[in-house]
Formats: C-alpha cells, structure tokens, sequence
C-alpha cells in the first residue's frame, strides 16, 4: 500500500497552497484530485486578484494557478490526477478510484481541500438547458472558450456575478440584464462599475418569475420584490435571452468530512454546514485538517492562506517544524488572513469564523 | 460559437483535429476538450431528456458535480460531459432517461 506524510486532497488553491508550504519543511506530499487537471478553479479566473500585495493583488488567477504548479514540481509534490476519493477510514487510510480501478494510500496526517460548488436557484423553468451555474459559464468561456449562449441574463450581483458578467461580454457575449433579490449590490462597487459601464442594466430587488422556452431558455420574466420578498404585481419586464447564470453562492464540498466524521457547525453567512476546526486548521478528528471553501465559502485568496496554515501545522505536527518555527510562520498567515478579512466585506467573514473557532472552544 | 479573439486570453492557438459523432451529426472538435464544450460550439444545449417526464437537461454546473450533462459516449451511458475529454470519433448520442448500455434506444 501506497504511504505518504501528508495526503491533501483537492488540487486547488487550498490544496496546492497547502502542498508547497508543506513541502518546503521537507515533508512528504502527495495531493490527489478527481479531476484530469489540477488548479480547480484557478484556471478561469482571469481577472486579478484583489488585496495587497502579500496576497498577490494585481495578479491573475491562472497566473497565480501556474506558479503554484511550478511549486508542487519544484518541490517534488506528488499530484495524482483523475484520483476520486471516495473515502477516509480509521487510521487515515484513504481510498480513491483512478482509471476505474480502486487503489488506497495511508497518510500520518490528511488535509481536505475539496472546495465549494455552485448554488441552484428554483423558479418554474429552472431546469431548462441555457440554466447555467455562473461559474459554469466561466469555465465554458475562459477555459475551454465556448459561450454558452449570446444573450445572458445574470442572477445575483455578489463578486461572482459582476465578475462573470464583465468576462462573458470580454468573451463576446450581451449581457442582458443583472438581477439581485437584494435591495442593493453585493459586491465590490468597482466590478458593479465596470459593468456599468459596458452597459448592462443591474435591477436590484428583482428576481426571476419564469424562464420561458420548451427545450431550451429563451426569454426570461422578471418581477420586482417587496422588502418582505414577495412578488409586486404587475412588475414583470420580459428579456429576450438564450442563458441564465445563477450567482447564487456556494455550498462547501463537506461529503468527505461528515464521512470521516468531523464535527459540524452551522453558520449560514459561511454557506451552511461547516466542519469545526481550530487555529491550526485541525478538524475535530486529530490528524484531519481541513482548508479553502470547505471551510466556509470565502475566496482564492483566503482558501490560499488557510491552505498554508494547515500546511505549516501538519509539517509541525510531524516533527519537520519545531514550535518556534511553526509559530512564527502560522503568526505571519494568520496576519495575512486577518488583513483579508477586513473592510465592509471582509467584516461579515470574520465574524463568522470567529464563531466557527468558538465552535471549537466550546467542545474543548 | 468558439471565443477566437479575447483581450485577456489573446487568440485562440488551438486547431480543430478532431470529429465526433452526435446523434448521427459529424461536430468538429478540438481533441482533449471537454465534450460539453465542443457540443456548446455547436450550439447544441440539450444533452439529455429525464426519465419519467421527458423533460431537456443540458449543463449546470461543468465541474463534474450535477450530472445534469451526462450522455451516452461510446456505448456507455452516463458520462459526465462536462469532465470527459473528446477523443476523434467518439459516438456520442443524446441519452433518453437513464440510457442504455450499448448505445442503443
């Protein structure tokens, strides 16, 4: 049977993040990821990252995607593609499909990164082709560079909508229109700018009453909402359109913790159900650290930082940091993470982990 | 329709070197795409119909979660469209319920 010090799974920002710091203390790491590529998502967002410069603002996405990649060859990191892990026994004992074959790989300690995925929206018509995850959209453009449709109507006005909206016109598309339930934007003033700017209409407290179409969209029914949610009468406006995207938030990818059975809280502004962990990024089964979306639905940037952290806390653990090392590199990431973490969008997210590692005192 | 031209991405250095099959109709490919994205070239949006009420299921989520795009490819019904590479001549057709092994209908 295969061994390594640390297994990571999930080849995303989280999971490479943690791979490389953990890595570089000389450790043995071994990611393993479902997909054929690694990256996750990195590879489609092609905008540049916000924040200072510690947190690599100013560059783009699958930039940021490549150098990580250099990173886990550098430093001799073990990325087994097309591996599906489909569960953690006792003792770390991980098993994973490759190829349609089973195989298994035992690990002293186990970091999962295994993200978030795209939120549904439902509304008669929901189920209809052209009915697509944002984020899908941005995939299908900036990665595999097909558009979806021509003319897009987009749900939701968080940072992944404006941000989508603004690639898929860079793609050639019309954006049609942005809607939000909400009473106002919800994400950065800048990108809602942008956008704007193009040309694109954002109607705030507006949602979707119908998509029309027999195979596939092809128009969609608008309809304004009251301050208790509700439908207003005679408020409907009809777009024609061919795709909807739906930016609609994330749920964090948990299946492998509850399985493994770490404890959970719930904190809705995180995403729902989240696993309860400490400072070290440890979960509540010794041994099972946890980092990136799973943790609660941030972004890159924070998933990059709490990936580094369990990275530096597994390495310590297993003896390739000494206390003073450790804490002097967990000191600077857990800085780097209160500073992104602040302002009137980062505020909500602290707070929220706060009560996450409240959860944690709480059972201690 | 491919996105040739992009102000970040720069233009498209790919060539079209492959065909695939679907539902009898020849689609040029790009070897190694996801299925679903050569089927969105072509503008083709329904992928599947549901078991009981016959109802159009294309992409949602195109990171291999949904299973909304799954199809029969090659025989086997149920891939994931989305996360399965194209391959020159694959035979891909639209998967009616919880299709067939075979390919048939």
């Amino acid at each position: 049977m295969k061994t390594t010090d640390i297994a990571v799974i999930g080849a995303g920002p989280a999971g490479l993040s943690c791979a490389v710091e953990a890595a570089k203390s000389g450790a043995r790491v071994t990611v393993l990821d479902e997909n054929l590529k690694p990256g996750g998502q990195l590879f489609k967002q092609i905008h540049k990252f916000f924040g200072s410069r510690e947190h690599r603002a100013g560059i783009r996405g699958f930039r940021i995607g490549q150098q990580l990649l250099e990173a886990t060859e550098r430093l001799d990191v073990q990325v087994l593609l097309d591996a599906a892990v489909y569960g953690i026994y006792e003792d770390r004992l991980i098993a994973y499909i490759t190829d349609g074959r089973d195989h298994t790989i035992k690990a002293k300690k186990i970091v999962l990164a295994t993200g978030a995925s795209e939120n549904a929206l439902a509304f008669p018509g929901c189920t209809l082709p052209g009915v697509m995850g944002a984020g899908a959209a941005q995939t299908m453009i900036n990665v595999n560079r097909v558009l979806p449709g021509k003319k897009i109507i987009m749900v939701g006005s968080g940072n992944v909508g404006l941000i989508v909206s603004y690639q898929l016109m860079q793609a050639g598309a019309d954006v049609v229109a942005l809607i939000e339930a909400a009473p106002k934007i919800g994400g950065y003033g800048v990108h809602a700018g942008k956008i704007r700017r193009a040309g694109v209409p954002i109607y705030t407290s507006t949602t979707i009453k119908e998509v029309l179409g027999e195979e596939k969209v092809e128009g969609v029914i608008t309809a304004s909402l009251d301050e208790k949610w509700q439908h207003i009468e005679d408020t409907e406006k009809r777009f024609e359109a061919d795709t909807v995207c739906l930016a609609v938030g994330l749920s964090p990818l948990t299946e492998l913790a509850w399985m493994a059975g770490c404890e959970f809280t719930f904190i809705p502004p995180l995403g729902g159900h989240v696993p309860i962990h400490d400072r070290n990024m440890e979960s509540t089964l010794t041994g099972v650290y946890i980092a990136g979306d799973i943790t609660g639905v941030e972004e890159a940037s924070s998933a990059m930082e709490e990936g580094r952290l369990a990275g530096v806390a597994c390495a310590e653990s297993l003896g390739y940091y000494n206390e003073k090392q450790a804490l002097a590199l967990k000191n600077e990431i857990w800085d780097r993470l209160d500073a992104l973490r602040t302002g009137p969008f980062g505020e909500g997210r602290f707070t929220a982990k706060l009560k996450q590692l409240e959860a944690r005192r709480q059972l201690a | 329709m491919r996105v040739l031209h992009h102000p970040i991405l720069g233009d498209e250095t790919r060539k079209i070197d492959a065909t695939i099959i679907v539902d009898g109709r020849k689609i040029p490919a790009i070897e190694g795409e996801p299925i679903a994205a050569t089927l969105l070239s072509a503008g083709i949006k329904k992928f599947r119909e549901t078991q009981k009420n016959h109802k159009p299921r294309g992409i949602f989520c195109a990171i291999g979660r949904c299973t909304d795009c799954v199809m029969t490819v090659d025989g086997i019904p149920n891939v994931r469209t989305c996360v399965t590479p194209v391959k020159d001549g694959m035979i891909i057709s639209t998967q009616k319920g919880l299709g067939e092994w075979g390919g048939k209908k």
